[in-house]
C-alpha cells in the first residue's frame, strides 16, 4: 500500500492510535535527502505496508508536531508504537540499511 | 531500461558530483555506453547541500546547487548515460574486467573504472558529537538550519564552508558563533568578508570545541583556548561542523594506491591510478582545490583517459 499523508487533524489517529507500528517520515520540499529517501519509503511500504505503516508529515506545514517531536534534522524517521516513539532514524540511508532498522517490525 | 548484468560493460562510473556527471558526458558522446552509479540516497553529490554557487563558471547571476546537478545528470542522460539510483558496497579492480556489486545485490563487470566518489563532511571527532548527531549536531547548515530558529548556535571551522554555512545560518538563529582554532581564516576574502560584515556572527578565534554537552540534545559546548590552553563553557543548542572533508575512499583503499589521508594517488596530470583501467577524479584525488569546476574538469579527463585506454585494448 501507498504511503498517505498525515496533518495534525489526522496525526492521533493514523499514528498514536494505531494498532501497527507507524512509521513517521518528517520532510520538506526543499530537503533534498528527503525527497532522496521519499522513493525508497514507498518501496517499502508497498513491500511491508501491512506491518508497518508509513506516513508522512510535512515539517514546513505541520510545525508544531514536529516542534513536539524535537525534530532538528531532517528527514527524521520516528517509529511509533502505542503512541510512544520506540526508534528515531535521522538521515537518509540505503534501503538495505532502512530494512535493517525495521527489521524487528517487519519480520 | 535496466543494466544488462549478464554482459561486460566498457565502463562503469562510480559517483554522480560535477566529475561523475561530467565523465558521464563525455564517456557517453565516446559511445562507451557508460553505466553510472549515482547513490541510493546521495545523488548529485556535495552541491546538493548547498544554496546557490556563484563560482561556477557559465552563470552570471549564479544558480542553485541542486540545479546545477539536475542540469548536469540530465545532460549525462541526454547522451546516453545509463544512471542507476543505486550504490556501490564492494569493488575488486584488479585484471582486465573489475567486478562492483550493488545496494540491491547485483554484480557488474567493466573493462574500465572511473572512480568519483567525492568527499564527506569531517568530523570533530568527540564522542558526544556523534552521539548527538541530529539532535543539535549537524554537518550540513542547508539541511537543518531551519530547524535552529531564534536559537544562539556554533559553527566550526575557517574556510568558505564555514563562512558559508555562518552566514545561511543566521536567516534562522538569532546568533551564529564562529569557532575556529587559528586566529586567520582561510576562507577566501569575499567570503571572510561577508562574514566578518554580518552583525549576527561572532567570531571566537584561537578557540577549539572540546566536548559537547547535553543529555538528548545540545546544550552547550566546552572550549578551549589554542593560545593558553584555558577552557570555558559556553551555551548552545546547535553546533554546526564545518571543518573540512575527507575522501570517500573506503571501498578502494588497499586497491588502488591512497595517501595517508585517503586521497586516491593518480599519474602525474592525468586521471590514471596504479591499476590498469581505473581512473580516479573530483574530491576522491584533489586536497588543493576541491571545487565544483575543478571536479567537472578532472571527470571530463578521466572520461578521455578511459576511451584512451579502452580503445588501445
Amino acid at each position: 500500500m501507498a504511503t498517505e499523508k498525515v496533518t495534525a487533524a489526522n496525526f492521533a489517529d493514523v499514528v498514536l492510535k494505531s494498532s501497527t507500528p507507524v512509521l513517521v517520515d518528517f520532510w520538506a520540499e526543499w530537503c533534498g535527502p528527503c525527497r532522496a529517501v521519499g522513493p525508497i519509503l514507498e518501496e517499502i511500504s508497498n513491500e511491508h505496508g501491512e506491518k508497518i505503516k508509513i506516513v508522512k508529515l510535512n515539517t514546513d506545514e505541520e510545525g508544531s508536531i514536529a516542534m513536539k517531536y524535537g525534530i532538528n534534522s531532517i528527514p527524521t524517521m520516528n517509529v511509533f508504537v502505542g503512541g510512544q516513539v520506540v526508534k528515531s532514524i535521522v538521515g537518509a540511508r540505503p534501503k538495505p540499511a532502512l530494512l535493517k532498522e525495521l527489521s524487528e517490525y517487519i519480520n | 531500461m535496466s543494466v544488462d548484468y549478464n554482459k561486460v560493460h566498457e565502463l562503469v562510473i562510480v559517483g554522480s558530483g560535477p566529475a561523475g556527471y561530467t565523465a558521464g558526458v563525455y564517456a557517453a558522446r565516446a559511445q562507451l555506453s557508460p553505466v553510472l552509479y549515482e547513490g541510493s540516497v546521495t545523488a548529485g553529490g556535495a552541491l546538493m547541500n548547498t544554496t546557490e554557487v556563484e563560482n561556477f563558471p557559465g552563470f552570471e547571476h549564479g544558480i542553485m546547487g541542486p540545479d546545477l546537478m539536475d542540469q548536469m545528470r540530465k545532460q549525462a542522460l541526454r547522451f546516453g548515460t545509463q544512471l542507476v539510483t543505486d550504490d556501490i558496497t564492494e569493488m575488486k579492480l584488479d585484471g582486465d574486467v573489475k567486478t562492483l556489486v550493488d545496494g540491491s545485490g547485483n554484480t557488474l563487470k567493466a573493462r574500465a573504472v572511473i572512480l568519483a566518489m567525492g568527499s564527506a563532511y569531517k568530523e570533530i571527532g568527540l564522542t558526544n558529537e556523534k552521539r548527538l548527531s541530529g539532535r543539535g549536531v549537524s554537518w550540513c547548515a542547508t539541511c537543518d538550519g531551519f530547524f535552529f530558529r531564534d536559537q544562539v548556535i556554533a559553527v566550526v571551522g575557517g574556510g568558505d564552508s564555514a563562512m558559508e554555512e555562518a552566514n545561511f545560518l543566521t536567516k534562522f538563529a538569532s546568533k551564529v558563533v564562529l569557532i575556529h582554532r587559528r586566529d586567520e581564516l582561510r576562507a577566501s576574502k569575499i567570503m571572510a568578508e561577508r562574514a566578518k560584515a554580518n552583525p549576527k556572527i561572532e567570531f571566537l578565534f584561537n578557540t577549539e570545541v572540546i566536548d559537547v554537552l547535553g543529555e538528548d540534545k545540545v546544550t552547550a559546548l566546552k572550549l578551549r583556548n589554542t593560545v593558553n590552553g584555558e577552557e570555558s563553557t559556553r551555551d548552545f543548542t546547535g553546533l554546526f561542523v564545518a571543518i573540512g572533508h575527507l575522501p570517500r575512499s573506503e571501498l578502494v583503499r588497499g586497491q588502488v594506491t591512497t595517501n595517508g589521508e585517503g586521497y586516491v594517488e593518480v599519474e602525474g596530470r592525468s586521471t590514471r591510478t596504479n591499476i590498469s583501467g581505473v581512473f580516479a577524479c573530483g574530491d576522491l584525488v584533489d586536497h588543493t582545490y576541491r571545487q565544483a569546476i575543478t571536479a567537472a574538469g578532472s571527470g571530463c579527463q578521466a572520461a578521455l583517459d578511459a576511451e584512451r585506454f579502452l580503445q588501445g585494448h
